[in-house]
């Protein structure tokens, strides 16, 4: 355990080799690193992790050296592994290093391979130490890190002026959030006098009674942020457009890892919402609309990878209504799934466009069944798992346990239920359209090449870990397993149910067994049936936040900036500066260089210095 | 009304402004040279007639030091205008103000 | 005060005004030799005696002297006084005449404020004057002794009659 530091540090340094040696060591060079730093992170971690489990701790914590140090106010460089980290640190180095594989098969024939490389392994070391950072500062950090690699990678390709905008959406709606978590941070550093996580949530539990307005309003904060970086309502808006970037891209950041960064951060400070109940309504309630609006909108789009980035806004709005609940472990466990199967989708997205150059638009594909065998086998497993096909794929079993506890957790009601169900339902219907209009059908794209064996193995490993990853943790129902909960139990807190037992959930499984059937079935019929073509439009936009948001904010933002571009408040400064300038002009008049005048003055002071004088002391 | 000292120190007065009035209307160097003159010496008079108010000897000291300042002044001063002189070919003194600010 | 002062005190400034009017410079020191004769005098009656020889034998003698042998040694003609008598215009001379008068005239108010007690001349002899010089004042002697070291330098420094080298800027002026 006591090598986890190499964990965030070889991606740092596979990404600093790669920047300095770009251009000298070649292709193999560039894979040997990219690659390598990523798989021997991911090799430690197992290590770290097994040696972890045995050692039967509740969290170990590895002090590196102090990084900041003001008086009494300590920030160490300090990593910690405990069950949630591990998880994180899991998923992140494992799914990374096979996303790293499948890139160097799909960048293999672009000129930016070393660039790429450097950016993918900043943003594996970044992200890792966002969840092994043992304070808040850290892991702020770590998110301003990822932030960073998201600018930089979903502007890869910046020759195009369309994807560097969507990289500086991208920066600067996440910039939104980020503003409130570092308030957050500020405001916990003034109350509780540390960042470090286990003091933090300590003495929160000492300084703020249940619902005290100081830890609500803390809690809204760091909602904020994870609302940003996670891409939920209201600034869910980004993750769509940021599907400009290369799909490796697309499947690390804004499928697997980067956007759960807010469900991390949320689980972590648990401890501060169950201190603010309203705030983590708040968070149960933006997850259901999320899921909801996200849903509808795949439901419409075209391009494949626009599907894949509502339903990842949808499901990381299933994992906030997990947390919103008081189902921790339950989104711990969806965020791991999840991850399987949307790297393993985007992946085969990835294969999928590649093979039909560069082709994205559902309706020019189809009948791919036949032509990519291997690709239509592991994108229907995570098709599956997507649209939670019960007992036989992991999304079913972590899907199934935040519909059931939706309605039965401490937090739970009837509405957060039916909106689990109906997006469910939603999830179903819209995967069961992708799935028919680009394998089904007539051929309308000649396949031109067949991914390579480099670019396969990645999805059939991906393929199995998304059937096999839900069977650690089965519902009461189906035999009762509870490997993840219990697990991350030292650092999660149970959940408690309350609203009903095994009946509410027979009910609920049979429910979304028939609404998945039935969505399945839907999407088969109203594939070729008209749709409304303004509501189409709507939805394909996105339920229109990006109209609405470029109305009200950037459009009086560039008008102010218009206004103010001569720089009004600069307006007093130059005027300082022209008064003395014009001054100096009248001074430098009167030095005329004729003596005379200079003795004039003279007179003239001696004259007025009298005058004041003989007015001061004598004038009655 | 006006006792001893007053009359002298008027009759200073008078005297200095004179020469100051001489400084501001002159153009020619040598007269503005004057006329510094006629200032250094009419302060010299305030001088003395301090001393004999006050019946000190610093007043006629400070006197002497006028004198040998105004030695020392009009020595360099006249090297000064020659120089002037030389360069210019006249003795206005508003000619000499190529070193405006 | 006797006739004596105010008959040297207008001589004085009779003669002054005559200085400060006269177009050409050998009348103007002429005038000026007659009024620090007549200040030598009010010295006299001021009980200073010894500063009055002192006003005559440097002033008059030494330091004026020196004054019109530069003015001859210069041989400024008649051209010098006639350009004296086109500048001395009274649109020249009236503002500054009418502001020192205002200067002359705060002067004199605030001389004639009462002080109390009214002062007589009292004599102040020659031994007094060097006791203090060589006494409490030996370094400002020292001083007037550099000064005039200094002065004897800077004249001969500046007076020295070189090949004529035109400053930079005055150069580019003339040309």
């Amino acid at each position: 355990m006591q090598w986890i530091y190499l964990i965030p540090a070889l991606p740092f340094l596979g990404a600093l080799l790669l920047v300095l040696a770009s251009g000298r060591i070649g292709k193999t060079g560039v894979t040997l690193i990219g690659c390598g730093s990523v798989g021997i992170a991911a090799l430690v971690t197992i290590v770290a992790g097994l040696q972890f489990m045995n050692s039967g701790q509740a969290g170990y914590v590895q002090h590196l050296w102090d990084w900041v140090s003001i008086g009494t106010f300590r920030i160490g460089m300090d990593l910690r592994l405990d069950a949630l980290s591990l998880v994180f640190t899991f998923v992140i180095t494992f799914v990374g290093f096979l996303i790293h594989v499948y890139s160097t098969g799909y960048m293999a024939d672009d000129p930016d391979f070393a660039r790429f490389f450097a950016c993918m392994n900043l943003f594996v070391g970044a992200m890792l130490l966002l969840v092994l950072g043992d304070n808040l500062l850290l892991l702020y950090f770590g998110w301003e890190g990822v932030g960073l690699c998201s600018y930089l990678l979903i502007g890869f390709w910046y020759k195009d002026p369309a994807n560097g905008a969507a990289a500086r959406k991208a920066f600067i709606v996440t910039r939104v959030g980020d503003t409130a978590m570092a308030i957050a941070l500020f405001l916990l550093v003034q109350h509780t006098g540390s960042l470090q996580l286990g003091t933090v949530l300590a003495r929160a539990q000492e300084l703020w009674t249940t619902g005290d307005p100081t830890v609500v309003l803390i809690a809204f904060l760091l909602l904020g942020g994870a609302v940003g970086k996670s891409a939920q309502l209201p600034l869910q808006t980004w993750l769509p457009d940021a599907m400009a970037g290369p799909t490796p891209v697309s499947a690390l950041i804004h499928a697997a890892t980067m956007v759960t960064a807010g469900v991390y951060l949320i689980a972590r400070t648990n401890a501060l919402f169950v201190l603010s109940p309203s705030a983590q309504a708040a968070v149960a309630i933006v997850g259901a609309i999320t899921l909801l609006l996200a849903g509808c909108s795949a439901f419409v789009q075209t391009d494949i990878k626009r599907v894949l980035a509502y339903s990842t806004i949808s499901q990381i709005g299933y994992m906030f209504l997990a947390l919103g609940v008081g189902a921790w472990s339950a989104a711990i466990f969806h965020f791991m799934t999840h991850a399987f199967f949307k790297a393993l989708l985007f992946l085969g997205a990835g294969a999928i466009i590649v093979a039909l150059h560069h082709e994205q638009d559902m309706f020019k594909m189809g009948g791919l069944r036949k032509s990519l065998p291997g690709v239509f086998l592991v994108f229907l497993i995570g098709s599956a798992s997507l649209a939670a096909l019960p007992f036989v794929t992991s999304g079913f079993y972590s899907k199934d346990q935040i519909v059931w506890l939706a309605g039965a957790a401490a937090g739970g009601n009837a509405f957060y239920s039916l909106a689990a169900v109906l997006g469910a339902f939603i999830t179903a219907a819209y995967t069961a359209r992708m799935i028919f209009l680009v394998f089904f059908g007539q051929e309308k794209t000649h396949v031109h090449h067949k991914p390579g064996p480099v670019m396969m193995a990645p999805l059939y490993i991906l393929a199995v870990l998304s059937t096999l990853a839900g069977f650690i943790e089965l519902p009461h129902t189906l035999g009762h397993l509870t490997l993840l909960s219990d697990f991350v139990s030292p650092v999660l807190p149970g959940v408690v149910t309350v609203h009903g037992g095994v009946a509410l959930e027979w009910g609920m499984q049979a429910l979304t067994l028939g609404l998945v059937a039935l969505a399945t079935w839907l999407a088969w019929r109203l594939l070729a049936a008209p749709f409304p073509d303004g509501l189409k439009q709507f939805l394909k936009n996105g339920w229109g936040f990006d109209d609405a948001y470029n109305v009200m904010f950037v459009q009086p933002f560039v008008k102010l900036a218009k206004i103010n571009r001569r720089d009004v408040i600069d307006k007093i400064y130059t005027g300082l500066a022209a008064v003395t300038r014009g001054f100096h002009r009248a001074m430098s008049a009167t030095q005329s260089g004729i003596l005379r005048w200079y003795v004039m003055g003279i007179v003239m002071g001696a004259v007025i210095i009298l005058s004041v004088i003989i007015w001061r002391e004598y004038a009655v | 009304m006006m006792n001893t000292t007053m009359e002298g120190l008027v009759l200073a007065g008078i005297l200095f402004v004179l020469g100051l009035i001489s400084m501001l209307i002159r153009r020619n160097i040598i007269f503005m040279l004057i006329s510094v003159e006629i200032m250094l010496n009419a302060a010299g008079l305030a001088f003395i007639v301090a001393a004999a108010r006050w019946g000190q000897p610093e007043g006629q000291v400070m006197f002497m030091f006028i004198l040998a300042m105004a030695a020392a002044e009009v020595s360099v001063g006249l090297a000064l205008i020659l120089q002037i002189y030389h360069q210019l070919k006249t003795l206005d003194s508003d000619e000499a103000s190529k070193m405006r600010g | 005060m006797g006739p004596a002062f105010y008959i040297a005190g207008a001589v004085a400034v009779l003669s002054t005004l005559m200085v400060i009017t006269r177009y050409n410079i050998m009348h103007a020191l002429l005038y000026f030799i007659v009024s620090l004769l007549s200040v030598a005098v009010i010295f006299y009656v001021y009980g200073a005696p010894f500063m009055a020889a002192l006003e005559v034998i440097v002033y008059a003698g030494a330091i004026m002297v020196l004054i019109i042998f530069f003015v001859m040694m210069l041989n400024l003609g008649p051209q010098t006084a006639g350009d004296e008598a086109r500048w001395l215009t009274p649109r020249i001379w009236i503002g500054p005449s009418i502001l020192c008068l205002v200067l002359l005239a705060e002067l004199v108010y605030l001389i004639l404020q009462p002080t109390g007690q009214a002062g007589d001349v009292i004599t102040v002899d020659p031994k007094a004057v060097g006791m203090s010089l060589f006494g409490p004042y030996i370094l400002a002697v020292e001083l007037a002794g550099m000064l005039l070291m200094a002065g004897i330098v800077g004249a001969y420094h500046l007076g020295r009659q070189k090949k004529k080298i035109l400053h930079r800027f005055l150069e580019r002026t003339t040309e």
